[in-house]
């Protein structure tokens, strides 16, 4: 393929592609930079030390946090993807039908709403669920996350399913498959990098939500942003810096692992 | 299709979206009820709202009451974040699509097995915290920081450029923060594109442009809107990077609204003002819709 | 393990929401604002449970207290929110003024405007907001708002203002001869015009300033005495001014829910908070005074001897207790805020 005319290549989008790579790790190599700053600022460097490392480890506060983040995300991602390639289902196929434009305004409503009224509102929704059944736990954080995700796992979701190749379906419905089983061997792994996408986005929109985090939470539910955000005000340390460094090496040893297995798969 | 088979297409249709509209009526479009009720409400004297019916929040989105002269005006504080708002949201899609169409291009031209790891490579930085990320674009910018530094030891400049605190910063950090959103739909579109398209455009002797713009374009195209909308629409409402990057010297809708909800105690006017937000999203939703649909039936 | 412990707690909590072990306490409160150490003296004397929950504005957590359901024992608003929690009801009447340690409270904090007697609340830190000034960069007299609002040549374009609407409006107020939440058109129209014009020679509103000072980033701002103290350890040029047309004072108070659950445990917090050596934690974490006689001498040398913290008599007494202004002022104050900001 490489040799004399590549017909997949276009002139300098390698170079932008690369570029872009370059300027979305700028900031990332500076945040772990920062995490080894002996001094207080997370953007003023005065030296070496492991001193917010140490005291990240030492803050429960921020551990719990952290932690907490990390599953509400999950579950999210979980329950808003599953949503999303069902109703990107039901949407794409068979053109057009009756309320397909309320149903496609609804799933991007919560796109279209500012964090804060939305924050306000489930408040005050579920402060009254809250009060009827007395249960606070975080059910209601998860669930708000997964509506506000659902737009983003959708809409690749959706960008992958239009115009997909019926044709290898239909062929494997003649062949009298079961629904189900044309989906599972058909449909699920064309769709599978539309999934993929839709996933990680869902995922990392939700670790970053701050507004609507922080009017549901109830006691003792801060997530690392609104731990933030109650700094913001006052002094903002590079202990996040370290729990983020620390979550961005567990990270990069995760796919640095899946690389591997999939290269030995083959 | 005969008819008891498009009975059954509308059945199954509306389980598959069961699940969605459940967690869509019960956390978004539900409580947004709230919200419209709200709009219609009096404000109570330190936030919240009295139940006294009133249009006076609508009103004040447009107009508003001069305190000084009492002349009733239209509000251009407000016209002017609107307008603000609106246009860094426009440049904010146009970079990421100048930034994201390419890179998602070249992910999605590299051998299969390798394409998921170029994507994790993506959306890798952002997972660590959105602030932590912006107060890091912070330093860059800085007058201090390190792309003068770099600027001034090159001799390129002689003194710091002042970029933090202005709208390129905000410009810069929002583009930054939706490059994903933009990226990732594309991909997915471009993924299971079909190079022997490509090649027929080559046969034929076309140029790299003339495929870029006859084949790839077009087959990119739904990637590029749902990208588009992402990027956007939560544009408009963002809140976190004009505060940090901006100095907060200007407001957005997002900080104009949520001003409305704090210290500013009006939560009618927050309300109405949102609802006068979703409402120009929605239209121009609505009519993409509408357009789009069209074109799928025609090609179906 | 720490994240492991951390794990498990989660988990409890995912199956049990948040449960209401005995011998617990759900203190809600601003972030990084509740000292560690004196928190895991409490638990060890009392064996109670402490957990934190973080807020970053009074109107979130008026708020969310408000809605109800939330889960809290203990809230800690500023002065000017007290008023508004009392008459809303969400304030528990738990008496601090018949608890053991009230003897400690400094006299001056007794009778306060937005808790007279101390009914409901208990200081938990106080403050000023003044002028941070690098003096290296303007030599002249630091105490007053015209290095903010008519600023100085050399101050122009390195000032930053927090962006605290009441603080700024109040500050400008005074400095243009205006009472305490005015209404007073005249005065109004002048400081709108004033502000907009100043806005040009500022660089950013915005908090977390203590580095940009000492770096020198910053050379003049509306700011927090606390703050402004953090800078002056790491650069001596840094010094505080306090406008002697009149500043703002805030305290911060804690105090019980109205619908809290763990009752008791709330109230011997509130006594413990008022022992002078817990005082002096709070204050050695929080970096500001804490309205408890004696807790000086607990403090750490840097904060008792802070002239931030202990300003001299004639300028303490051009300090305005900040109060709930009335709604109309409010909303007056938000559309000069607005047009400040457009």
């Amino acid at each position: 393929m490489a040799k004399g005319f590549d017909i997949r290549r276009q002139t300098g989008f390698a170079t932008i592609a690369m570029a872009c790579f370059v300027i979305l790790y700028l900031p990332i190599v500076l945040l772990v930079v920062y995490s080894f700053n002996a001094g207080t600022s997370v953007a003023i460097w005065e030296g070496f030390s492991w001193r917010w490392y140490v005291s990240a480890w030492d803050n429960d506060q921020v551990q719990a946090a952290t932690v907490r983040s990390l599953v509400i995300a999950f579950w999210a991602t979980l329950i808003a993807t599953t949503c999303a390639v069902l109703a990107a289902l039901a949407t794409t196929r068979q053109g057009s039908f009756r309320g397909y434009t309320l149903i496609f305004a609804m799933i991007n409503q919560p796109l279209m709403v500012p964090e804060i009224v939305t924050a306000v509102a489930l408040l005050i929704f579920f402060a009254m669920i809250k009060v009827a059944t007395g249960y606070t736990g975080l059910f209601y954080l998860i669930i708000a996350h997964s509506a506000f995700c659902l737009p983003f796992a959708y809409m690749p979701i959706r960008a992958r399913l239009q115009g997909m190749d019926l044709s290898l379906e239909h062929a494997a419905m003649d062949l009298y498959g079961t629904p189900w089983r044309v989906f599972r061997r058909v449909t699920l792994p064309q769709l599978w990098p539309g999934i993929l996408a839709g996933a990680m986005l869902a995922f990392v929109i939700s670790l970053d939500d701050v507004v609507i985090t922080e009017f549901v939470k109830s006691a003792g539910q801060d997530t690392l942003p609104t731990y933030m955000l109650g700094q913001l005000r006052r002094v903002v340390t590079p202990e996040v810096n370290a729990i983020s460094t620390a979550l961005l090496a567990i990270s990069v040893v995760m796919v640095m692992g899946f690389f591997f297995l999939s290269r030995t798969k083959k | 299709m005969s008819d008891a088979a498009a009975t059954r297409t509308a059945r199954s249709r509306w389980l598959l979206l069961a699940p969605a509209l459940a967690v869509l009526i019960f956390a978004a479009s539900g409580p947004l009820l709230i919200v419209l009720v709200y709009s219609f409400l009096t404000p109570g004297d330190y936030g919240g709202i009295l139940w006294e019916f009133s249009t006076d929040a609508w009103f004040n989105v447009v107009f508003e009451q001069d305190f000084f002269t009492e002349e009733v005006t239209l509000a251009d504080a407000h016209l002017s974040i609107f307008w603000r708002s609106i246009k860094l949201s426009l440049l904010t899609a146009f970079l990421t699509f100048v930034f994201g169409f390419p890179t998602a291009y070249f992910i999605a031209t590299r051998p299969k097995d390798k394409r998921d790891i170029w994507m994790l490579l993506i959306i890798i930085p952002f997972w660590t915290n959105l602030l932590i990320r912006t107060f890091a674009i912070m330093e860059l910018i800085r007058a201090e920081g390190a792309i003068n530094s770099v600027l001034l030891a090159l001799g390129i400049i002689d003194e710091p450029i002042q970029m933090l605190f202005t709208e390129f910063a905000i410009l810069l950090g929002m583009a930054y923060v939706y490059l994903p959103l933009m990226v990732l739909p594309i991909y997915a579109s471009l993924e299971r594109f079909d190079f022997t398209l490509v090649e027929a455009g080559y046969d034929l002797y076309a140029s790299r442009w003339r495929v870029l713009r006859k084949v790839i374009f077009p087959l990119a195209k739904p990637g590029v809107i749902a990208g588009s909308i992402l990027v956007f629409v939560p544009s408009l409402g963002a809140y976190v990077t004009p505060r940090v990057l901006g100095g907060g010297k200007q407001l957005m809708l997002g900080n104009l609204i949520e001003l409305q909800f704090g210290a500013g105690r009006n939560w009618p006017l927050g309300a109405a003002l949102s609802l006068t937000l979703l409402a120009i999203v929605m239209v121009a939703l609505i009519l993409y819709v509408r357009a789009a649909g069209n074109e799928e039936v025609r090609h179906g | 393990m720490k994240l492991t412990r951390s794990f498990t707690v989660l988990a409890a909590m995912a199956v049990a929401g948040a449960a209401q072990a005995e011998g617990s306490l759900n203190i809600y409160n601003w972030g990084n604002y509740t000292s560690p150490e004196m928190i895991e003296k409490f638990e060890q004397e009392y064996d109670v449970d402490v957990t934190i929950t973080d807020y970053d504005s009074n109107d979130t957590a008026l708020a969310k207290i408000k809605a109800g359901g939330h889960g809290f024992d203990i809230v800690v608003p500023s002065g000017t929110y007290v008023p508004i929690f009392v008459s809303e009801g969400l304030l528990m009447e738990s008496k601090p003024n018949e608890m053991e340690n009230f003897k400690h409270m400094d006299p001056v904090w007794v009778d306060v405007d937005f808790d007279p007697g101390r009914n409901y609340t208990v200081p938990w830190q106080w403050g000023t907001v003044g002028v941070t000034v690098n003096t290296s960069v303007y030599e002249g007299d630091i105490h007053t708002a015209a290095l903010l609002f008519e600023p100085p040549e050399e101050l122009k374009g390195k000032i930053n203002i927090i962006p605290e609407m009441m603080d700024v409006m109040s500050t400008a107020i005074y400095y243009k001869g205006g009472e305490q939440c005015s209404m007073d058109r005249e005065v109004l129209k002048e400081v709108r015009d004033m502000l907009v014009e100043a806005k040009k020679d500022w660089l950013s509103m915005d908090y977390g300033n203590i580095e940009k000072f000492a770096k020198g980033d910053l050379a003049a701002g509306l700011n927090w005495n606390g703050a402004s103290m953090r800078s002056r350890l790491q650069n001596e040029d840094i010094a505080f001014g306090l406008p002697k047309t009149g500043y703002p004072v805030w305290m911060d108070n804690a105090a019980i829910l109205a619908d809290a659950q763990n009752v008791e445990n709330a109230k011997l917090f509130l006594n413990f908070i008022m022992a002078p050596e817990n005082a002096a934690m709070l204050s050695n974490f929080a970096k500001y005074a804490n309205g408890i006689a004696g807790s000086a001498e607990f403090m750490t040398e840097d904060l008792s001897s802070a002239p931030e913290i202990n300003p001299s008599d004639e300028l303490k007494a051009a300090g305005v207790l900040s109060k709930t202004c009335p709604p109309e002022a409010q909303k007056i104050y938000t559309a000069i805020w607005t047009e400040l900001q457009k």
